[in-house]
């Protein structure tokens, strides 16, 4: 990490960090978001977020990105995970076990179709 | 193992029972026998899978179709078109979307979101993406082209008061400790968040610890300070995780330490944990704790910003506080004072709970009426029920009815109310809730909460649970609501710290909002809410009682007898009232009377 | 097995080492005191004589503040420590069956340690995660949207094999 020694530094780094983030969504990455706050933790993110990762390292998938964040807000629907492919807009999905989550990098991340029955409208 | 093609899933919430999901699980079963789909589709039960607002609300897989609003006499159809059809009864079904998600659909449009703009959208482990979104651009305009005195009157323009409680304007305090003699100043944010139902501050700790970090260091820089203190409760170690990792990337890319930005400017942040105790939010038991003693509080003055932390001046902000300071910095105090009331600036954030709707939390813009925040936001009563009361301010606020149900909400009207703003809890009580009963479990709270170093609260939250149990248990006395009333006054005025001079307002809040609940009570011995168990029996209705005897199998002390098939009896004497053979009985033949 | 005392080798050590984490001042008691509960489970008396041997702060001092603070156990707690919410937001979903599930289950009452000294059983007020009440936390795992059916098998992972 560098260091930062003046504002010039700053906007730098911040436009470094934006353009990170542009370049994952135009070549097509796949970005998936778990949500681990405390109440997503407690609902069972960590068995969603290791299944998501042993799946990606069991198939060999390529191209995906996961992170975690905070609370959403969305505490009845945690475990919370969500998926951006490419530049198609934000999916976000509710009660994902290490079940649904296995589904939605099969159906949604492999095969582009969206895992219907755990979707969350924002 | 079998193999089913279809599977049937039907909720049994509570919500679900009531409207009949036994029997719907029943008719489902014998129709598909009838049918010969027995083999091939597997009902079964489940919960919540919709907003059992139309139930018994069913899902059918692998298809993921919803259906809901149908009685027992629909189940033949549903089954014929479904299942032997193979289309869907449209007649039953649930769009996916408002199925689901109805109730969850975020944030609603009075929501706005200042101090939880990042929070579920940014990785809080991860220094860069708070940056992207404009994190430490406020550090930095404060410390490259303003002065102390410039940040204070920023704040001070955007008119931010304390989020923990009293509502104190932030840049007052801050001039406070910035005019304080003395070399060393201490920083201290408030995490101790203790009101049970309240996680504003954890969200925020969780999802943008960044927010808070830059937040106390700009305030650092306005007063003249080299070292700040997080305290957070131990129930969070998550958050303090989360913080932790923050603290140490902001470290490394020199935001804390020695010369931030290359400025002669230095600051350093370290987070102390609680080990449980609700008192030690008030602050100055908080700086107590953190100096290794008791966690109790003392009396003010000397206030913090002039004997603190060990003896120096030291300034005490809410997690929440110090969330907002960035944008206002960032954005100017003008954008920031354009949310809000003329004396409550900016947004406040709120748990909304009990029987609302929508719970959870939100954040919305000061002034919006109460009515707005339960109904709009919060979706109006749980089951369409009455709307009873709503307390503001957690375990020491009040209870506000209907009539004031259009107050704005901000600091004045609440406080002027008999309430108060305080962390921003909101609970929310429908039509059922005992008042008496409420005021007693708050009273049971700060009754074990109290530090016990000054007697008017030791002593006192006591005698006032000890008679609201009485109350309760059905041996109220003439002279109880009065000896109430005294008893409250005198905590009041007498106690040391916030925690006893709060702990008599839900008494005295339901006393004067909701008397007659009192006074029925203790003349009539009857709970009209039907709540308090000591005031109330469970009857079976012998017209609606088929004999089934589920009651009866279940009831954990025996006190149901019957035959089969004949109306059941309990047995008063032997009954705890419990209230299972109630949620049991799939006929609605218990009652309370 | 029954409760065993902590051998006092083993008291100096996790003594020693929280000093050492944090320094010898009376301004890290808690700390110190937060780190030796948890490396034990509690803290024993001769915990409590070491402590103030080090920091040069008389027993008595540190008997007021350890029994302040709800988080602090001056007896012997079980190898696993069960809290459970018993705030309000917990109970109106739910709590009152999976707290008489643990009650079921554990065959001990609040604040007590089971005979073979396995589990002990505290309540807690609002742990700040009602979203996903009922909560309960074992040791530092937490769990939330409990059922009375699943007690049972979230107990069962605290098996034998698990130190
Ligand atoms: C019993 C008691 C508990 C309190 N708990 C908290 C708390 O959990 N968080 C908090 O920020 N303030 C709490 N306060 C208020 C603090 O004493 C103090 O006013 C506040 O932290 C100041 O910050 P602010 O000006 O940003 O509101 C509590 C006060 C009392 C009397
Ligand atoms: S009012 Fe209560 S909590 Fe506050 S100092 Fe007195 S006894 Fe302690
Ligand atoms: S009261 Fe209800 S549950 Fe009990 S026997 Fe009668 S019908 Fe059955
Ligand atoms: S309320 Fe409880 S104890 Fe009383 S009859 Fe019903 S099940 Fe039995
Ligand atoms: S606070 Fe975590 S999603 Fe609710
Ligand atoms: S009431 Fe149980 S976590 Fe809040």
């Amino acid at each position: 990490m560098p260091t930062i020694k003046n504002l010039d530094d700053l906007k730098r780094i911040r436009e470094e960090a934006l353009e990170k983030r542009k370049l994952k969504t135009a070549s097509g990455n796949v970005q998936v978001v778990v949500g681990m706050g405390t109440c997503g933790i407690a609902a069972g993110a960590r068995e969603t977020m290791k299944a998501i990762l042993d799946t990606i390292e069991k198939e060999n998938l390529s191209g995906i990105t996961v992170t975690q964040t905070g609370c959403i807000g969305l505490c009845e629907r945690e475990p919370i995970v969500m998926v951006t492919v490419g530049e198609e807009p934000k999916v976000t999905y509710g009660k994902v076990t290490p079940e649904v989550a296995r589904r939605i990098l099969k159906d949604h991340v492999g095969a582009g179709k969206i895992v219907e029955d755990h979707k969350i409208a924002m | 193992m079998k193999y089913y093609r279809s599977h049937v899933l039907v909720c049994v919430d509570p919500d679900c029972l009531r409207k009949g999901a036994h029997e719907a699980l029943d008719a489902f079963q014998d129709e598909l026998v009838a049918q010969g789909l027995i083999d091939e589709v597997q009902v079964l039960e489940t919960s919540r899978i919709g907003a059992c607002s139309q139930g018994p609300e069913m899902m059918v897989y692998p298809e993921g179709v919803h259906y809901a609003g149908y009685t027992v006499d629909d189940i033949p159809y549903i089954v014929e078109e479904h299942f032997l059809k193979g289309r869907v009864a449209k007649k039953f079904e649930l769009p996916a979307e408002t199925a689901i998600d109805e109730e969850l659909s975020a944030p609603t449009p009075k929501e706005v979101r200042v101090v939880l703009r990042n929070c579920g959208k940014i990785d809080p482990e991860n220094i860069e993406d708070y940056i992207a979104e404009d994190g430490y651009m406020g550090l930095a305009k404060a410390l490259t082209s303003m002065t102390p005195e410039q940040v204070i009157d920023e704040v001070l323009a955007s008119g931010l008061r304390g989020r923990g409680g009293a509502g104190f304007p932030t840049a007052k305090k801050w001039q406070f400790c910035r005019a304080s003699t003395g070399q060393v100043k201490y920083v201290i944010c408030n995490a101790d968040e203790g009101d049970p139902g309240a996680f504003m501050n954890r969200r925020v700790l969780e999802g943008d610890p960044h927010a808070v970090i830059e937040g106390m260091i700009i305030a650092a820089y306005a007063i003249g300070s080299s070292q700040g203190y997080v305290y957070c409760r131990a129930e969070y170690p998550i958050a303090v995780q989360t913080l932790n990792i923050a603290i140490e990337q902001a470290r490394t890319m020199g935001f804390l330490g020695q010369n931030i930005l290359g400025t002669d400017f230095s600051f350093d942040l370290e987070v102390r944990m609680g080990a449980g105790a609700f008192v030690c939010g008030e602050e100055t038991a908080l700086m107590a704790s953190i100096e290794g003693k008791r966690g109790e509080p003392r009396p003010r003055p000397p206030f913090p910003a002039v004997s603190g932390l060990w003896a120096k001046p030291s300034n005490v902000n809410n997690v929440e506080t110090y969330a907002n300071v960035p944008q206002i910095i960032t954005n100017g105090a003008a954008w920031y004072a354009g949310f809000g009331t003329e004396k409550s600036k900016g947004t406040k954030t709120f748990a909304l709970a009990g029987d609302v709707k929508h719970t959870g939390l939100i954040e919305v813009p000061f002034g919006l009426s109460l009515r707005e925040v339960v109904f709009d936001v919060g979706g109006g009563i749980k089951d369409d029920k009455g709307f009873k009361a709503i307390q503001t301010g957690g375990p020491m606020g009040g209870c506000l009815p209907e009539a004031y149900l259009d107050l704005p909400v901000d600091y004045e009207s609440l406080t002027a109310a008999g309430s108060m703003m305080g962390s921003g809890g909101l609970v929310v009580m429908d039509d059922e809730t005992c008042m008496v009963d409420i005021a007693r479990f708050f009273m049971e709270f700060t009754q074990e909460e109290s530090c016990g170093k000054c007697t008017p609260c030791r002593v006192g939250t006591k005698r006032i649970l000890e008679i609201l149990d009485r109350i309760c248990g059905g041996e109220g006395r003439e002279g109880d609501i009065e000896l109430l009333e005294t008893l409250c006054e005198q905590i009041k005025q007498d106690s040391l710290c916030g925690l006893g001079q709060g702990a008599p307002t839900p008494v005295v809040s339901t006393l004067k909002h909701f008397r007659e609940e009192y006074e029925i009570h203790i003349r009539e011995k009857r709970c009209p809410a039907r709540v308090c168990k000591a005031l109330i029996r469970y009857e079976i209705l012998p017209d609606f009682c088929t004999g089934c005897t589920v009651c009866a199998r279940n009831c954990p002390t025996g006190a149901i007898t019957g035959e089969r098939r004949q109306a059941h009896l309990i047995d008063v004497d032997t009954c705890i009232r419990c209230g299972i053979c109630m949620q049991v009985c799939n006929f609605n033949a218990i009652v309370i009377r | 097995m029954t409760i065993a005392t902590v051998d006092g080798k083993v008291v100096l050590e996790a003594v020693d080492k929280a000093v050492k984490e944090h320094g010898a001042t009376i301004d890290e008691l808690i700390p110190i005191l937060n780190d030796v509960n948890r490396a034990l489970g509690y803290l024993p008396a001769n915990a409590l004589d070491e402590i103030s041997r080090r920091l040069r702060v008389p027993k008595s001092q540190l008997f007021s503040v350890s029994s302040f603070y709800r988080m602090f156990s001056t007896k012997p707690r079980g190898k696993h420590v069960i809290q459970f919410c018993e705030s309000a937001p917990c109970h109106v979903v739910g709590g009152r069956q999976v707290w008489a599930s643990l009650l079921d289950h554990l065959k001990i009452g609040p604040g007590e340690t089971s005979q073979d000294g396995k589990w002990t059983l505290v309540t807690t007020s609002c742990l700040g995660v009602c979203g996903v009440g009922p909560v309960i936390i074992i040791d530092d795992d937490i769990y939330g949207n409990v059922t009375p059916d699943q007690v049972a098998e979230i107990l069962a992972r605290y098996g034998e094999t698990r130190e």
